[in-house]
């Protein structure tokens, strides 16, 4: 006899004697962190696959006669769930007394001691005494790469590295060898890591079994501050929490999962602060005296720049002023402001680094169509043109394979070289640089019967060829949102605040003529050259004679070659905005200072100052409002900013009323292991073995 | 590649990756290191590495299995190897007491080879001969109801044939 039921909408269950609904499917351990009621765990981890592996998390349930694993158990229809019952309390304390069998009881040297998962456990649900009398089964830590150090006698087994690395970043660097006793975590070159370095394992590790290199036995948790800011490496604006103390960043994580990265964070994003603490950071003004670079005060290398640069504009001189992609958008702002209402010149440009402009263009008039970071985990489709998005865009790539682990994504690679989504890319395909448009018709039926898709595309996609791409995109009859991939943490903010000859902020055509970079270096009569945050003098030449400003953190090419050089404050020790690729505003915090550095911004307003210019206060806060104000698309909701979250802004939705310049668009091909003009100075980025070289980079 | 093995090896390593479809060659895994384990008698990297490649997954992956299972070894044994079983049945029935015989009679103690390389021992866990106990096995030949008596014929069976 065959009946047919409707599955059930809810389910009855009864929990600690009271009577409770949920949905079916419901994992036992979600249910109970609904109702505020804890079951510890070590192997659980949201997000990733079950393993039922640490035993922590058992509960009693009516009908089976052995505790159950709340993270493996889904609640059913009647089940009487008991989580604090004698038999609960005694099974999680033996579990413990278990793990500490083994486990050294040197936490009060222990790298997590004060955040240990363990520890805490300990702490609330006893084993204060063990019975275990026999000597402790003991291995040495030992590295596993320049960055990950292992600890075995640590290690309570919960495979949590196992799967973040497998799972998570789709790397599988990590396993589990041996059995029982001897068992423990071992990398996948027998001794090293081949890996990307991320870090992720160390983090996500409940205990100190995996400590990170450059933190390991050098603080407590609880002796630093934590400062929440926005990565200062590539364009995809991680958050990430800077563990400070006594001035210094001694760490950086994102354990909290605020922001829109949750808890990832790359190596540049954990580790790759240290460039902020390097030796040959500038800390004094550099002025030229016959002919070498000699340190000089504040104040007299701010009236020497304010002198020149008023002569010159009093002559009628040519300025050509230099922007950045690391610097933050009211230093953008404010820079554009004071070269063209200061100085009255429209000579203004920066490094373009990915087609945003005509991407805004060929999208007027339609809403909805720029993807946001959200978007990555939530379409059902993406093509992902001409870019190793794991080496060049971590966030996305690992936003991407996640949700295709969920929600299974289904994901077009269409890429010069093997990328990781081919792994689980639905099609791939390998195009060379700038016939993927070609290419792209081949997959014009598969791509039109998606329910809608997300399309990223790197600078091999440019100027005409962007109008081609959204024509295909908008003639496949489905939703299509887009991403202009660009490099650097405020490459976006750069062209959203008008660092070009031919933009104003938010878009707005000049009507202006304007020298754009190469122009400005090949311009045999150019007066003065100001660069701030940049490198252009990094394998280009002067044509002229130009006085030379540079700000900057290091003693880059072009400051080399300047007449005064002020030391600029780093990412992480400013106040400001940035905006990353997907458009999204998040704030930088300061977290340190470094001793005779300023702010470029404040460097700005200084120099405003001394030359008599009435360009209003360079308060970051104020220019942000300044901002809000004046530019489209960035009257942004302040509580979401103030909160550490990440505003969207919307660029304009009409036409961009200019001529794309697409010959001066190029990414610099950064890898995980670079970071432009900062690679250099990063002792991490050039101490692990891994070399993937410059990916992907345009002939 | 290094790595030679006989074409019977080859024969049952490529029956065994036929078995399974597209992207579940993982499961050769086990078969694949006992194959080869029964050629060479020891694994080897290079071994666990051609493995890895032809099964479709990381090295590690083999590595994982090879330190779990103990009956796949990265140690050359004896010839022979001779197991005797422990695990409740046969210690019952006399298991532990062969178990000191072969120790004693042979001069070995657990996973120790002798020093012709001829014979190992090596005290194991159940083998699913609890019927027949004590039991023993001698590579993969099994021997039922074992006395000390019984052990010493075994034995010298086994160096009658060398």
């Amino acid at each position: 006899m065959a009946t047919t039921t409707a599955p059930p909408s809810v389910i009855n269950a009864k929990l600690n004697g009271q009577d409770i609904q949920t949905k079916p499917g419901t994992l036992l351990i979600n249910l109970t962190k609904e109702l505020g009621i804890e079951v510890p765990a070590f192997c659980y981890y949201e997000g990733f696959s079950l393993q039922a592996a640490c035993r922590m998390c058992l509960v009693q349930v009516n009908n089976s006669p052995k505790l159950l694993p709340g993270c493996t158990t889904i609640v059913t229809e009647g089940m009487v769930i008991e989580t604090e019952s004698p038999l609960v309390v005694e099974a999680r304390k033996s579990m413990l007394e278990f793990l500490l069998v083994n486990h050294p009881l040197d936490c009060p040297v222990c790298d997590k001691g004060g955040e240990c998962e363990l520890q805490d456990m300990v702490f609330k649900y006893g084993a204060g005494e063990s019975r275990f009398v026999d000597i402790k089964h003991h291995e040495p830590e030992r590295p596993f790469s320049p960055v990950v150090y292992y600890d075995p006698a640590r290690c309570i087994l919960c495979y949590r590295c196992v799967r973040v690395c497998d799972e998570g970043y789709g790397v599988n660097a990590l396993g589990v060898v041996n059995r029982g006793v001897l068992s423990e975590i071992a990398p996948n070159l027998g001794d090293q890591l081949n890996c990307d370095e991320c870090g992720a394992c160390i983090d996500i590790c409940p205990v100190g079994a995996l400590t990170s290199h450059t933190y390991r036995y050098k603080t407590r948790p609880w002796e630093m501050k934590h400062v929440g800011t926005t990565c200062a490496h590539c364009s995809n604006g991680c958050k990430t929490t800077l563990g400070v103390r006594n001035d210094e960043i001694m760490r950086a994580n994102n354990r909290d999962a605020s922001g829109l990265n949750e808890e990832f964070l790359c190596i540049k994003g954990r580790f790759g602060f240290d460039f902020n603490h390097h030796a040959e950071r500038l800390q004094s003004p550099l002025m030229r005296v016959d002919g070498e670079l000699q340190p000089v005060s504040w104040s007299k290398a701010l009236a020497a720049v304010a002198s020149k640069f008023n002569a010159v504009k009093s002559a009628g001189g040519k300025f050509g002023v230099v922007g950045s992609n690391h610097t933050s958008n009211e230093e953008n702002y404010y820079l554009q402001k004071f070269a063209r209402q200061g100085l009255g010149t429209n000579h203004l440009d920066h490094a373009r680094t990915g087609d945003v402009v005509t991407l805004v263009d060929a999208l007027s008039g339609k809403n909805g169509k720029l993807a946001v970071m959200a978007d990555l985990y939530q379409t059902k489709a993406a093509l992902v043109i001409g870019s190793d998005l794991a080496q060049q865009h971590p966030l996305l790539a690992y936003e991407l394979r996640r949700n295709f682990r969920h929600h299974q994504a289904r994901v077009y690679a269409m890429t010069p070289g093997p990328v990781r989504e081919d792994s689980y890319a639905v099609a791939k395909a390998r195009v060379p640089f700038g016939e993927e448009l070609a290419a792209l018709e081949s997959w014009r039926e598969a791509l039109a019967k998606e329910p809608e898709l997300l399309i990223l595309f790197g600078d091999s996609i440019k100027g005409d060829a962007v109008r081609r791409l959204v024509d295909f995109g908008e003639s496949l009859g489905i939703p299509v949102k887009y991403v202009a991939l660009v490099d650097y943490a405020n490459s976006r903010g750069a062209i959203d605040m008008g660092l070009v000859p031919e933009l104003l902020p938010g878009y707005a055509a000049s009507g202006q003529p304007g020298m754009t970079l190469p122009e400005m270096l090949a311009d045999p009569k150019l007066d003065v050259l100001w660069v701030v945050g940049a490198d252009p003098l990094a394998g280009a030449k002067l044509a002229g004679k130009p006085f030379v400003v540079v700000q900057d953190l290091f003693l880059t090419a072009t400051a080399a070659a300047a007449d005064v050089v002020f030391p600029a404050a780093s990412a992480y020790e400013k106040k400001g905005t940035v905006t990353n690729v997907t458009g999204e505003l998040q704030r930088l915090n300061a977290a340190v200072k470094t001793m005779g550095t300023k702010p470029d911004l404040e460097i700005l307003g200084l120099l405003g100052k001394e030359m008599g210019l009435d360009l209003g206060i360079w308060i970051a806060d104020a220019v942000l409002e300044e901002i809000r104000r004046n530019v489209r698309g960035y009257n942004v909701t302040m509580p979401i900013l103030a909160s550490g979250g990440a505003a969207l802004t919307s660029p304009v939705n009409g036409r961009v009323n200019v001529a794309s310049r697409p010959e001066l668009i190029r990414s610099a091909g950064d890898t995980l292991f670079t970071s432009g003009t900062l690679t250099k100075y990063s002792q991490v980025l050039n101490s692990v073995p891994e070399r993937p070289g410059q990916l992907y980079k345009p002939v | 590649m290094s790595l030679s093995l006989s074409a019977t090896t080859e024969a049952r390593w490529q029956k065994i990756l036929d078995a399974y479809p597209e992207g579940r060659k993982r499961s050769a895994v086990i078969p694949m290191l006992i194959f080869a384990q029964d050629e060479t008698g020891i694994i080897t990297r290079e071994l666990m590495e051609e493995i890895a490649r032809r099964a479709e997954v990381e090295y590690l992956q083999v590595e994982e299995v090879v330190g779990f299972y103990s009956m796949l070894r990265k140690q050359p044994l004896g010839k022979y190897h001779v197991q005797v079983c422990t695990n409740i049945s046969c210690m019952l029935a006399g298991g532990m007491e062969l178990w000191q015989h072969a120790c004693q009679s042979l001069h070995l103690g657990n996973k120790q080879t002798s020093k012709d390389g001829l014979i190992s021992i090596e005290e194991v866990e159940c083998m699913g001969a609890c019927s027949w106990a004590p039991a023993i096995e001698v590579n993969y030949d099994f021997h039922h109801h074992v006395t000390p008596a019984r052990f010493d014929e075994i034995i010298a069976e086994i160096k009658g044939k060398g």
